[in-house]
C-alpha cells in the first residue's frame, strides 16, 4: 500500500510540474501587464509585482486605433455568428433529420473544406474581393470568415441536434401537432444551448482570425484587434513589453471568458462524436 | 434513422407520389440550400478562379484591368523548377512530422498522467490546459517573443539560473532551425490541451476491470498499454494525428509572427509562408495561385483518410 501511496505522490509531483510549466506564460503575460517599467527591464525577473500598476492598460487602449478596431472586430464577429448561425441551422437540422440522396457528398463537402488551409484561399479570395471593389471593407473580411464559419457551424449543430432524444419529438407529433410544431416547441428550446455554444465557438476563431485580416485589411482605422495587437511591437527597436503584455491580455480576456464558457459542451461533441464511430 | 418512408405501412406506398409527398421530399434540398449557394458563391467560385488564376500571368497590373493572360502551364513550370519550393517542402514536412510527433508523444503522456493523478490534481492540470486552449494565437505569439527576447527573456533567465549553461542575452532566432525550433515549443504548447484532454476523455471509456484483470494477470504496464488501452483510444489518436498534419503542414499565423516578418527569408520558408511572399508579397497573383494548388493537391491527398473517417461516423446516424 506504502510503495502504491509513493507511486500516487510522485504522480501528482509530476502533474503540478507539468501544470506550472504549461500555465507558466499565461501568469507571466498578466503578471508583467502589471509590472513596472523597471521591474520589466531587469535582467532578475520581479515574479509578482508588490507595486502593481495598470498604466500599461490606459497606455494600451489609447493607442491609436484601439478602439476603433475593438469596434471592427465587434461588428465583424457579430455578422459572420448570425450569418452563420440562421444558414448553418437550417442545414443542419437537414443532415440530422432527413436522408435525401446527396447527404453524403455534402457531409463530405462540410468535413473538407475545413481541411483546407487559410493560406492556400487567399490568392483566389483576394482577386475576387479585389474585382468587387471589397478590400479593405469589413464585407470583405466577413466573406472570407464565413468559409471557415459555415462548414464548422453545420458540422457542430447538427451533432447537437442529433443529441436531442428522438422519443421527444415523437411524443409531440402523436399529440397532433405538425412536423413544424414539433421542431419548433420542442426541438428548438433543446438545442438552444448547443446554438450557444456553436456561435461562441465561432465568435472565438473568428475574433483570433489571423491571415485573412492580414491580406484583406490595410487601413489601420479598418483592423481587427488581433492585427492591431500584431503591429503593437511595429519595427522599432525600443520594446514595450509591459504594453504588449497589456495589449495581449486585453486582446484574450473576451476569448478565455467565453472559451471557458463553452469548452466543456464543444469538447464533449468531439469526442462523443470520435466514441461513437 | 426512421423516415417517414420506413414508418408508413406497407398498404400506403401506393400513394407514394402524391404532391405531399414530393413536398416533403424537397424540405432537406431547401434546408441545405442557402449554405450550399453560400458556400458556392464565396467558396467554389474561388476555387475555380485559382485553377483559371494558375494558368494566367496575373500580377498587379492584371488585378487592375481585371484581366488575366493565359501562359499555360509556365506557373507550375516556374514553380517546380524553383529549388526554393522543393526546400521549403522538405524543409515543411520535416517540422510537420516533428511538431505532430511532439504533440502526439507529449499529449499522450499528458493524458495518461491524468488517469494516474489524485482528482485535486487532474482539476488542476485540466484547468490550466483549458485556460492554455483559450489562448489567441497571435496573443501567445507575443507572450512567447516577450519569454525568449534576448535581453531579458525570463527563459534565459531561468536556464541560467539552473545552471543548464550561459543564457545570457542568448539570442533564440539567430538560425533557421533554432527559429523553426521556437516555433515548435509554441505550436506544441498551444495544440497540447486539445490533444490531451481528447485521449484523456477516450481513456476513460477504457473498462477500468479490463486494466485490473491484466494487472492481476500479471501483465506489465507496457503491455496493458499496448494489448488493452491502446485499442480502445486507436480511432482517436488516428484522428488527432491526421488533424494535427493538415493543421501543421499549412501553418502561418505562428511561423510569420514569430520569427517576425522582417526576418522570413527563404531559409526559413514553411509552405504557407511561400505562398504568401510569392503570391501576395510579391504580387504574382498567378504564381501564388500555382503553389496553392500545388500546396491544396498534397493537403487533400492526406486528408482523405480524416474525412472518409469523419464520413463514416456522419453515416452511421
Amino acid at each position: 500500500m506504502t510503495r502504491r501511496h509513493a507511486g500516487r505522490a510522485l504522480w501528482n509531483t509530476v502533474g503540478v510540474a507539468v501544470f506550472v510549466v504549461m500555465v507558466f506564460p499565461v501568469f507571466w503575460m498578466v503578471s508583467t501587464a502589471f509590472k513596472t517599467d523597471d521591474q520589466i527591464n531587469s535582467f532578475a525577473p520581479t515574479w509578482f509585482s508588490t507595486t502593481p500598476t495598470i498604466r500599461h492598460f490606459t497606455e494600451a487602449i489609447h493607442r491609436p486605433f484601439f478602439w476603433a478596431d475593438v469596434k471592427n472586430s465587434v461588428i465583424i464577429v457579430s455578422v459572420t455568428v448570425v450569418i452563420a448561425m440562421a444558414l448553418a441551422f437550417l442545414a443542419a437540422v437537414a443532415l440530422a433529420k432527413y436522408r435525401f440522396t446527396g447527404r453524403k457528398l455534402f457531409i463530405v463537402l462540410m468535413i473538407g473544406v475545413q481541411m483546407l488551409p487559410a493560406a492556400g484561399l487567399i490568392i483566389p479570395l483576394y482577386v475576387l474581393l479585389a474585382r468587387y471593389h471589397q478590400v479593405n471593407t469589413l464585407t470583405g473580411v466577413i466573406v472570407t470568415y464565413l468559409t471557415f464559419a459555415l462548414p464548422f457551424s453545420v458540422w457542430t449543430l447538427r451533432g447537437f441536434i442529433l443529441g436531442i432524444p428522438k422519443d421527444l419529438e415523437e411524443a409531440a407529433m402523436v399529440d397532433g401537432s405538425t412536423r413544424l410544431g414539433a421542431f419548433v416547441r420542442i426541438l428548438l428550446p433543446l438545442v438552444a444551448p448547443g446554438l450557444v455554444a456553436t456561435s461562441i465557438f465561432t465568435f472565438i476563431t473568428s475574433w483570433n482570425e489571423y491571415i485573412f485580416a492580414r491580406v484583406l485589411l490595410n487601413d489601420q482605422s479598418k483592423q481587427t484587434l488581433t492585427l492591431w495587437l500584431s503591429f503593437y511591437l511595429g519595427t522599432g527597436r525600443n520594446t514595450d513589453y509591459g504594453g504588449l503584455m497589456a495589449a495581449s491580455t486585453l486582446t484574450a480576456i473576451p476569448v478565455v471568458i467565453f472559451f471557458l464558457l463553452v469548452q466543456r459542451r464543444i469538447a464533449f461533441g468531439l469526442t462523443a462524436g470520435a466514441v461513437r464511430g | 434513422m426512421a423516415t417517414a418512408a420506413e414508418t408508413t405501412p406497407k398498404w400506403s406506398r401506393r400513394r407514394a407520389l402524391t404532391w405531399r409527398r414530393v413536398g416533403r421530399g424537397a424540405v432537406p434540398y431547401g434546408l441545405i440550400f442557402p449554405v450550399v449557394a453560400a458556400l458556392g458563391a464565396i467558396l467554389a467560385y474561388p476555387i475555380y478562379s485559382l485553377v483559371r488564376l494558375s494558368f494566367q500571368k496575373y500580377g498587379l497590373f492584371e488585378l487592375i484591368n481585371h484581366h488575366g493572360v493565359g501562359v499555360g502551364l509556365h506557373n507550375f513550370g516556374s514553380v517546380l523548377h524553383d529549388s526554393v519550393f522543393w526546400h521549403t517542402l522538405v524543409r515543411t514536412i520535416v517540422f510537420t512530422v516533428a511538431n505532430v510527433g511532439l504533440t502526439m508523444l507529449i499529449g499522450t503522456s499528458l493524458a495518461l498522467l491524468l488517469v494516474r493523478v489524485s482528482a485535486w490534481v487532474r482539476i488542476l492540470v485540466t484547468a490550466g490546459l483549458v485556460l492554455v486552449w483559450s489562448m489567441p494565437q497571435v496573443v501567445a505569439v507575443q507572450v512567447w517573443i516577450w519569454l525568449t527576447n534576448s535581453q531579458n527573456g525570463v527563459v534565459n533567465y531561468v536556464l541560467t539560473q539552473l545552471h543548464l549553461g550561459d543564457y545570457i542575452e542568448h539570442n533564440w532566432y539567430v538560425t533557421p532551425f533554432s527559429q523553426l525550433a521556437m516555433v515548435t515549443t509554441l505550436i506544441v504548447w498551444g495544440a497540447l490541451p486539445f490533444v490531451a484532454i481528447t485521449i484523456y476523455a477516450a481513456l476513460s471509456q477504457v473498462p477500468a476491470e479490463l486494466i485490473e484483470a491484466a494487472e492481476i494477470d500479471g501483465a506489465r504496464s507496457w503491455n496493458v498499454f499496448r494489448d488493452v488501452t491502446m485499442p480502445v483510444i486507436r480511432p482517436v489518436l488516428l484522428i488527432l494525428t491526421s488533424l494535427s498534419i493538415l493543421w501543421d503542414f499549412g501553418v502561418f499565423t505562428q511561423p510569420y509572427l514569430l520569427i517576425g516578418q522582417g526576418h522570413i527569408v527563404p531559409s526559413n520558408y514553411l509552405m504557407g509562408i511561400y505562398l504568401f511572399e510569392q503570391g501576395y508579397v510579391k504580387t504574382d497573383f498567378g504564381r501564388g495561385a500555382a503553389i496553392s494548388i500545388l500546396m491544396l493537391a498534397i493537403i487533400a491527398v492526406m486528408s482523405v483518410f480524416y474525412v472518409r473517417k469523419m464520413v463514416r461516423l456522419g453515416d452511421v446516424q
